[in-house]
């Protein structure tokens, strides 16, 4: 059963330095404050894994939480470059950040594999593209049955997933509504997981077919509201885009970055 | 009476009318959709969208500024996870259209949204693939727009983070269950098509005042144009009206979300 904590509890006891993480959420449900916490507890070392590393990764890079980078795009969704990000990989401030690329089928594939613990998953992929010539875990087989040439990749399987919802209930069933990404394959596929969640309700309120994550297939909760902002929960706030343009000034300069982590992530506790 | 516009504005509209009614389109961010929205409110009200966030024929009002925009979920016939998108709707051969933006062009429409120089030490880091590496081969054929200047259209990109037709124009051939691959390639100077022999790009019309000199300074290798060269329809008054209406829609909804 999913044991409630503070956010400040989880994060300590079930993020270690050195672990693979995944914080999922495609634009949608991005788990900031989960992300802000690990910032001021210092982490470090970190393999951070997502399809979109968006700004959430751009804050850690900056922050030097992360030796590795497993991803499919890296840039902020219609502004422009992750500066955090090209700053590590160009010239390698704060640290240096080894980087693995993917394209976005891939990862899916991958997280959904781990789900399934399965090895690999397979697609048909990466034809003629150069991304395998630069990343030694695109590897292709032959199909046993048809002789097809098709594209294999390791399953993700992290040590840790972070995911932010809208809600649980008291006994810890969570509901994942709207653009639910690859938020219960990367739950599925950890060996723990942190779910933050708007609120904590009665009655999830969940249709027949919802997206619900069983109370037992996770490790912790901790409530977090406006855990996702400045991205968006569908139903309680909007994606903050204005945030996300204001972003570009603030990333493009390590000094106006490192004022802006210490105003609003180090002099801020986490909500306990 | 002729109509003033801007070249980004006859882009657009040229993009858009690439699309009709009957296409399943899967649709990239920025430049593309842009297009395909705008196919939507004028010639092509039932084109179906699809976003790679999962979110399957989806009517936003106003443009997304990231694929994942709440509007695009809200205004969807359903949602689905991104595993489910890729797999079943992209790989399972339901999309006759992907529609693509990128930072680089080569002769083949190979395209580059990797990086600038050397991998292990780039110039220049872009984003990189996203959906599109396998949008461009699941998708039964691609339409291309970019802004045409000699930084985008290069000889050979520096990387090919989304096949066209491959280093030689032969990355198609004889590959099983792949799409056709680049069929055009919308700018704001012109239309480009893949020669049918060679798969080399060409241009096949010029937006109304541009010169053959003009898109020969703006290309980096030597662009060939077709025997009869046609010359794109000017934009009417409608497509122009929807256009400036959806971008102002646009501007002021992304400007009135600060908290």
């Amino acid at each position: 059963m999913a044991e409630f904590l503070s956010l400040k509890e989880a994060v300590a006891r079930h993020i270690h330095d050195g672990d693979t993480l995944a914080m999922e959420g495609f634009t949608h449900l991005i788990p900031f404050a989960a992300g802000h916490e690990i910032i001021r507890q210092g982490k470090r070392d970190l393999t951070l894994i997502r399809m979109t590393p968006d700004l959430v990764y751009d804050q850690l890079i900056g922050a030097g939480c992360a030796k590795k980078l497993i991803f499919s795009w890296g840039g902020n969704p219609g502004v422009g470059s992750l500066h955090r990000l090209r700053d590590a990989v160009e010239k390698s401030w704060p640290q240096p950040l080894e980087i693995l690329e993917h394209s976005h089928a891939a990862m899916a594939c991958a997280f959904e594999a781990g789900a399934a613990g399965l090895p690999l998953a397979v697609l048909r992929g990466y034809i003629g593209s150069d991304l395998p010539k630069v990343n030694d875990q695109i590897r292709f087989i032959e199909c046993p049955f048809t002789g097809e040439r098709l594209a294999a990749v390791p399953s993700i399987r992290p040590d840790v997933t972070v995911v932010h919802a809208q809600r649980a209930d008291r006994q810890g069933n969570v509901l994942v509504e709207g653009i639910v990404g690859v938020q219960k394959e990367a739950v599925l596929a950890a060996k723990r997981s942190i779910v933050t969640v708007e609120e904590v309700v009665d009655d999830l309120g969940a249709s027949v077919n919802a997206c619900v994550l069983p109370s037992w297939a996770i490790t912790a909760i901790a409530v977090s509201p406006r855990g996702a902002a400045p991205s968006y929960a569908l139903g309680y706030y909007e994606r903050d885009n204005a945030f996300y343009k204001r972003w570009d000034a603030i990333a493009r300069d390590r000094d106006a970055f490192q004022s802006w982590l210490q105003e609003n992530v180090f002099e801020e506790g986490a909500v306990s | 009476m002729s109509l003033e516009y801007t070249s980004a504005e006859m882009m657009s509209i040229t993009a858009a009318r690439a699309l009709t009614n009957d296409m399943t389109c899967f649709v990239g961010i920025g430049l593309p959709s842009e297009a395909a929205n705008l196919a939507r409110l004028t010639h092509a009200p039932d084109v179906t969208l699809i976003y790679e966030s999962g979110t399957l024929q989806t009517r936003p009002d106003v443009l997304p500024l990231s694929i994942g925009d709440g509007e695009l979920c809200a205004s969807a016939l359903t949602t689905v996870a991104v595993p489910e998108m890729f797999r079943y709707w992209l790989q399972g051969g339901h999309i006759s259209v992907g529609f693509l933006g990128t930072a680089q062009i080569d002769r083949y429409a190979n395209l580059n949204t990797t990086l600038i120089g050397d991998y292990r030490q780039p110039k220049v880091r872009l984003p990189g693939g996203g959906g599109a590496p396998e949008i461009a081969t699941n998708a039964k054929e691609v339409f291309i727009t970019v802004t045409h200047s000699r930084r985008t259209f290069v000889k050979e990109v520096d990387f090919i983070t989304t096949v066209g037709f491959g280093r030689d124009g032969k990355a198609r051939d004889n590959v099983p269950n792949i799409g056709r691959g680049p069929t055009v390639v919308i700018t704001d100077l012109c239309v480009l098509k893949p020669d049918p022999a060679t798969k080399e790009l060409t241009v096949t019309a010029l937006h109304p005042g541009v010169t053959r000199e003009q898109v020969i300074e703006a290309t980096g290798w030597e662009i060939r144009f077709a025997e009869t060269l046609d010359t794109t329809p000017a934009p009417t008054e409608q497509e122009l009206t929807v256009l400036r209406e959806l971008k102002e829609r646009t501007a002021a909804h992304h400007a009135g979300q600060a908290q």
